[in-house]
């Protein structure tokens, strides 16, 4: 008697002791947690913050924001960010209009033509090219794609075009890999069916495979595109940083990410200039959002990677 | 019109091609950096000073920094990438909470690094006051490499077959038990070889850790082991330039006689530190997936 209570307690005792363990556990895994949302939300809030204040402190129009001439040192000092805007928009969507058949081919090889040793060779191949380092991207770039294209096309070779061939490359293996997922993902059955129908394999993969996996395939590129709009020190190193409003692809040009990377160090804290520089990190901010929101409704769980 | 049998061989041909061209073009970026940038490193290069004026500098500091930033980095998401890798595996309900965590994950995962550059400027360097602080730069990695270690943890969790969990279960052993003694040794070489994996990616990071580690590095006494003094190379709260950094700034604004030299040698030698970490990132996991799972 006097023996079993004493097993009994000391039984509650373990689970007492393996309950708290369980709580204590769970308020880590809590905590994890929410230190997650904090830094997202946390992120979000702070350069949003930053970024009104040359409207709100400053009583800078939008007009004067989207205007074509930056001179923050001018008098008077003018603010106008089309310039960056375009630069951003042109170097995105050129590099999305290069890279995208490159990979789509690229992606249609592993996935279709050549299952088996043809993933074997261009996954790592693919990984490798993802872990170059942008820095070392422009870097080459500076090195190879300026002086050619100085040489073949004209201009002094720090331009767009090179800002655009250089976030192509950078983006070719984000985009493939994402359209192999994707096209991986079409059933079998479905593409059996269309080779005993008699479709040829060119058949079956442009009016079914593509079709098929078309959801995912934009997402591709959509991811492509994000990586580009962001990305900032290759660009900054090959697109010749000039605050002009460029009037060709071999213009020197500036992007949003280039001319923060370039202003920032110099920009006095406090300024409107500094202030307007947080305005261009909301506009990244609110593309990147945009790309997720475009992502999900495609209907896919993010690839983060 | 041609032939829907001569369609396909074109089509065929075309998709070969494209592919040999991504083999090209990693061979060719990979010759070129090699070809130009292996002579570079040497002995000197490897463990020298950079130099600001003069030429004749190696990368010795930036190298140590680049690898500092990251150890320190991890200390900080681990912890918290498994925690909450863990509670989206295993404890997180249906509903709109984890739909917002799943978001908040996926926001910080496609942030630009610039964008966090500038978030670690205002938060890890002008708030808090310390300057440019390689502390400020493992926060901002931080920030990269924690929603990666989250969804890498995760996957590896949602990898391990019901029966181990239920099995556990049955045994009357708690959910937590079973997480930490069941599930966490099976799930270790996939959280492991991720991490690993993801973490590399820091290691070319440039733009987040400009603004927050600097583009500036102090002279350093490698016998000086402790941690407050600022000319210790262990001490968090100095200024650490990064190789990638480096590489920027000394083509951006760099006075450096021999700059293309040196960032030859420190590009060669960056994607070489990427390569053999990915490759030993690859080994590690297979090793510990044999020690821990009994299986070839």
């Amino acid at each position: 008697m006097s023996d079993g209570r004493r097993k009994s307690a000391s039984r509650r005792r373990v689970d007492l002791f393996r309950e708290l363990q369980g709580k204590l556990g769970f308020l880590y895994l809590a905590a994890s947690v929410a230190l997650v949302l904090l830094v997202a939300g946390a992120v979000y809030f702070f350069i949003f913050y930053q970024g009104i204040l040359p409207f709100t402190r400053y009583r800078l129009s939008l007009g004067e924001f989207l205007s074509t001439t930056w001179s923050p040192l001018g008098s008077p000092p003018q603010y106008g960010a089309l310039a960056f805007l375009y630069g951003s928009a042109v170097v995105t969507l050129g590099a999305a209009l290069l890279a995208t058949p490159l990979s789509l081919g690229a992606a249609i090889f592993v996935a279709e033509i050549a299952p088996r040793w043809g993933g074997r060779v261009l996954t790592p191949v693919l990984e490798i090219l993802v872990g170059i380092p942008s820095v070392v991207y422009g870097y080459i770039g500076m090195r190879l794609l300026v002086p050619f294209v100085r040489d073949h096309f004209g201009g002094i070779g720090f331009s767009l075009f090179a800002g655009i061939l250089v976030l192509t490359v950078m983006i070719l293996p984000t985009v493939t890999s994402v359209a192999v997922d994707a096209l991986r993902a079409v059933p079998m059955e479905m593409k059996h069916g269309s080779y005993a129908l008699g479709a040829t394999r060119w058949q079956t993969i442009s009016r079914l495979s593509i079709r098929a996996a078309l959801p995912g395939l934009l997402t591709a590129v959509i991811f492509g595109m994000a990586r580009a709009f962001g990305e900032a020190l290759a660009v900054q190193m090959v697109i010749g940083n000039a605050p002009r409003f460029p009037e060709s692809l071999l213009d020197p040009g500036a992007t949003i990410t280039s001319i923060i990377t370039m202003s920032m160090g110099f920009a006095a804290e406090g300024t409107l200039e500094y202030y307007v520089l947080w305005t261009l990190a909301v506009i990244l901010l609110l593309m990147s959002a945009l790309s997720i929101f475009v992502v999900r409704l495609l209907g896919r769980r993010g690839v983060y990677a | 019109m041609i032939s829907p049998k001569t369609a396909d061989r074109i089509a065929t041909a075309i998709f070969s091609v494209i592919a040999a061209f991504f083999v090209v073009l990693l061979l060719g970026l990979l010759g070129y950096i090699f070809y130009r940038g292996l002579p570079v490193i040497d002995y000197h290069f490897l463990t020298s000073p950079s130099k600001t004026m003069e030429a004749g500098g190696g990368v010795g500091i930036q190298l140590f920094n680049t690898v500092y930033v990251l150890v320190l980095s991890l200390f900080i998401t681990v912890p918290l990438g498994v925690g909450g890798g863990i509670y989206l595996a295993e404890f997180a309900r249906r509903g709109p909470f984890t739909e917002l965590v799943r978001l908040a994950v996926e926001v910080l995962a496609s942030l630009p690094s610039i964008v966090v550059g500038l978030f670690g400027f205002l938060v890890f360097v002008y708030y808090t006051g310390w300057k440019f602080t390689l502390l400020g730069g493992a926060l901002a990695l931080a920030i990269f490499n924690l929603p990666l270690i989250v969804r890498v943890t995760e996957d590896a969790l949602r990898a391990i077959s019901r029966d181990q969990r239920e099995a556990s279960l049955a045994l009357g052993v708690t959910h937590w038990h079973t997480v930490v003694h069941v599930l966490l040794p099976s799930a270790v070489p996939g959280i492991l070889t991720g991490i690993i994996l993801a973490s590399g990616r820091a290691f070319g990071e440039a733009a987040a850790l400009m603004f927050t580690a600097g583009m500036t590095t102090l002279p350093l006494d490698f016998s000086n082991w402790d941690i407050f003094s600022p000319s210790s190379p262990l001490s968090p709260m100095r200024p650490g330039e990064v190789l990638s950094v480096h590489i920027w700034k000394l083509n951006a604004e760099s006075l450096v006689p021999d700059r293309l030299r040196i960032s030859d040698g420190a590009s060669a030698l960056l994607v070489l530190v990427v390569l053999l970490y990915n490759v030993f990132a690859r080994w590690l996991g297979r090793a510990f997936y044999r020690r821990l799972t009994a299986s070839e």
